[in-house]
């Protein structure tokens, strides 16, 4: 046993750095195990939506398999009717959904018209409303009334698609009548007010995060130059949260073009390929749930709805595909990389 | 108590008798201190003694802090800025501020000097540019950034992030330049270009820095105020200060006994 200075300083030494040793290594175990479950997370959601896209487009694969022989004596549609008017020898060709007639008709475009109108509707109805309130509340409003206004509009994010619809069709509808003189009550218009209103406070919410997330220092040093309230929100405090003001706004499309229970009850659901927004539509997910319910396993409305599916699945991808690439862009441009 | 005797400029800022309230706290106490045109008056103390709140006074900045109450008055150069005729905006395009964590706006460094006269209406793109170049060559930027005046001002280094802040403050033509510890966040040779550019920004503008680097406070100024838990206890020439100063707890302070 040595009591010599030295000696003991060995001993602490060779404590510490075994006490210091064990530590690391459970730190590195434990962030070893902290990474394998993120990863496993990450993958499994991955996986969970490629499974989604793989069965939806399992379903609708044989429509593509045109020209070869059907199995089980099973009638094809054809890309020319899905994509091509229906022609009519005494009348002008139009383009026709009607998959449960005589000779059904499956052409596709009434549906993504009616989509994108509504969708259109929605978007142009709730995102300045949405981005705007935002604003008001983050910069303008004293701070009780944001105290009010933001979990009211959060409290909207709440309320069953059901609810809504149901306000859109007994409601809003009566009122657009009331207000534009349409002939039906049932519209594109409607339908994507109704739509607005559950995409009001997706928008709200994360552009309101997006605008607190603006550090303090950006808005002081505006002031002290001389700016206003007025000037500082418009030239610095927007543009310094436009990536995310645009995020809530993809986000806001894609739940407006996936929406369904309110399109279904409040657009009047007849098929039309028409410009004006006052006609009555019928759009990709509410045609899927009006039909799957009724049609026969394996036929070609079957098929078709899959293929609806499909073209769902594909939109909400771009749009927030394209909105993640203009939300990086602006990123990059702020954030010094230029 | 006046500035060096022999001191000819005039009276640009003068506070009297100001007291700040954030709330039930009082962070200033009867603050009575003037500020000489083309001259650099440094305040210094140590951390929570008010400097801060004194020299966001001066543009009303604290306007902004709810629960802020104030006494006392503030004149530049002889008008009380309280006034209900004075605009706030005039104000604060008088009185430049340079804050201690530099903050450039996420835009390209052209639009982050040329902000200030946009809002304040100058819309010439000639003039703009004009303003531009003579503010970063005034800031000791120009050399520096003058072919990448489209590049995210977020892309510079932080010295000279904090000169680019210097020189948006100067774009405005403001007559009173605020400094709060522009250099603390920043390395030796940066802090001595900053230290530098007050020397020149003094022939025109009367600038207060504020700083915990007593040699800096040495270095730059012509007046040195030392503040205590909100009270102004000394102010001086700054040759004085450091040498012979009137206060026990100055001395204290700068030799550094304390705080
Ligand atoms: N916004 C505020 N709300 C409430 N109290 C505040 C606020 N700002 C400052 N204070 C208080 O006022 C006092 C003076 O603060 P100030 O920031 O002026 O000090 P300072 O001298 O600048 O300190 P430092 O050297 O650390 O920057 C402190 O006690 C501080 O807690
Ligand atoms: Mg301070």
């Amino acid at each position: 046993m040595s009591s010599s200075p030295a000696g003991r300083r060995t001993a602490t030494t060779a404590v510490a750095s075994a006490a210091s040793e064990s530590r690391r290594r459970a730190a590195r175990r434990a962030e070893r195990l902290f990474g394998a479950v993120v990863r496993t997370a990450a993958f499994a959601a991955i996986l969970a939506i490629v499974l989604i896209f793989v069965f939806v487009g399992r379903e609708a694969l044989p429509l593509l398999r045109q020209g070869q022989a059907p199995g089980h004596g099973e009638e094809i549609v054809s890309w020319a009717s899905l994509a091509g008017p229906t022609t009519y020898p005494d009348r002008p060709p139009r383009y026709v959904w009607q998959p449960v007639s005589a000779v059904p008709k499956y052409n596709l475009l009434p549906l993504v018209v009616g989509t994108l109108k509504t969708t259109l509707v929605a978007i142009l109805f709730a995102g300045p409303l949405a981005v705007l309130a935002a604003i008001l509340t983050s910069e303008f409003a004293p701070r009780w009334v944001s105290q009010v206004v933001k979990p009211t509009i959060e409290l909207l994010a709440g309320i069953p698609s059901v609810v809504l619809g149901f306000f859109a069709l007994m409601v809003l509808a009566t009122w657009l009548q009331g207000l534009l003189g349409v002939r039906y009550r049932l519209n594109a218009l409607t339908a994507g007010i109704g739509l607005g209103l559950a995409v009001i406070p997706i928008i709200y919410t994360v552009a309101e995060d997006a605008l607190a997330a603006v550090p303090r220092s950006y808005r002081e040093a505006s002031y002290a130059l001389g700016a206003s309230r007025w000037e500082t929100a418009v030239r610095i405090v927007v543009p310094a949260a436009l990536p995310g003001i645009f995020a809530g706004v993809a986000l806001g499309f894609g739940r407006a073009v996936g929406e369904t229970m309110i399109v279904l009850m409040a657009s009047g659901n007849a098929a039309l390929a028409t410009w004006p927004l006052t006609d009555s539509v019928r759009t990709l997910s509410a045609t899927i749930a009006a039909e799957l319910g009724e049609v026969v396993f394996g036929g070609p409305h079957y098929r078709v709805l899959f293929l609806l599916g499909v073209l769902l699945f594909v939109f909400t991808f771009a749009v927030n595909l394209a909105g993640e690439l203009t939300v990086r862009r602006l990123r990059e441009r702020l954030g010094g990389r230029a | 108590m006046e500035g060096g005797s022999n001191d000819a400029t005039s009276v640009k800022v003068s506070a009297r008798d100001l007291d700040v309230f954030y709330g039930s706290t009082q962070a200033l106490h009867g603050i009575s201190l003037d500020a000489r045109a083309n001259r650099v008056t440094a305040l210094i103390g140590p951390s929570g003694c008010g400097k801060s709140t004194f020299l966001r006074s001066i543009n009303r900045m604290n306007d902004l802090i709810p629960g802020m109450r104030r006494q006392g008055r503030i004149l530049l150069d002889g008008a009380d800025i309280h006034d209900p005729g004075v605009d706030v905006v005039d104000l604060r395009r008088r009185v430049g501020m340079v804050f201690q964590r530099s903050n450039p706006f996420p835009k390209s460094i052209y639009e982050n000097v040329s902000y200030g006269p946009r809002i304040h209406g100058v819309s010439d793109r000639g003039t703009l540019d004009e303003i531009v170049r003579t503010t970063l060559e005034q800031a000791a930027l120009w050399d520096e950034v003058k072919d990448r005046l489209g590049a995210s001002a977020l892309s510079l280094s932080g010295g000279q992030q904090q000169r680019l802040c210097i020189a948006r403050a100067l774009a405005v033509e403001p007559e009173v330049l605020l400094m709060d510890e522009p250099a603390s966040a920043l390395d030796p040779l940066a802090t001595a270009r900053i230290e530098e550019l007050i020397h020149e920004l003094k022939e025109r503008y009367t600038i207060l820095i504020v700083t915990h680097n007593m040699q800096q406070a040495a270095r730059v100024s012509d007046t040195t105020a030392y503040f205590y838990l909100g009270r102004l206890v000394e102010v001086g020439p700054t040759a004085q200060i450091f040498t012979n100063p009137a206060k026990q707890e100055t001395e204290d302070y700068i030799t550094g006994r304390f705080g």
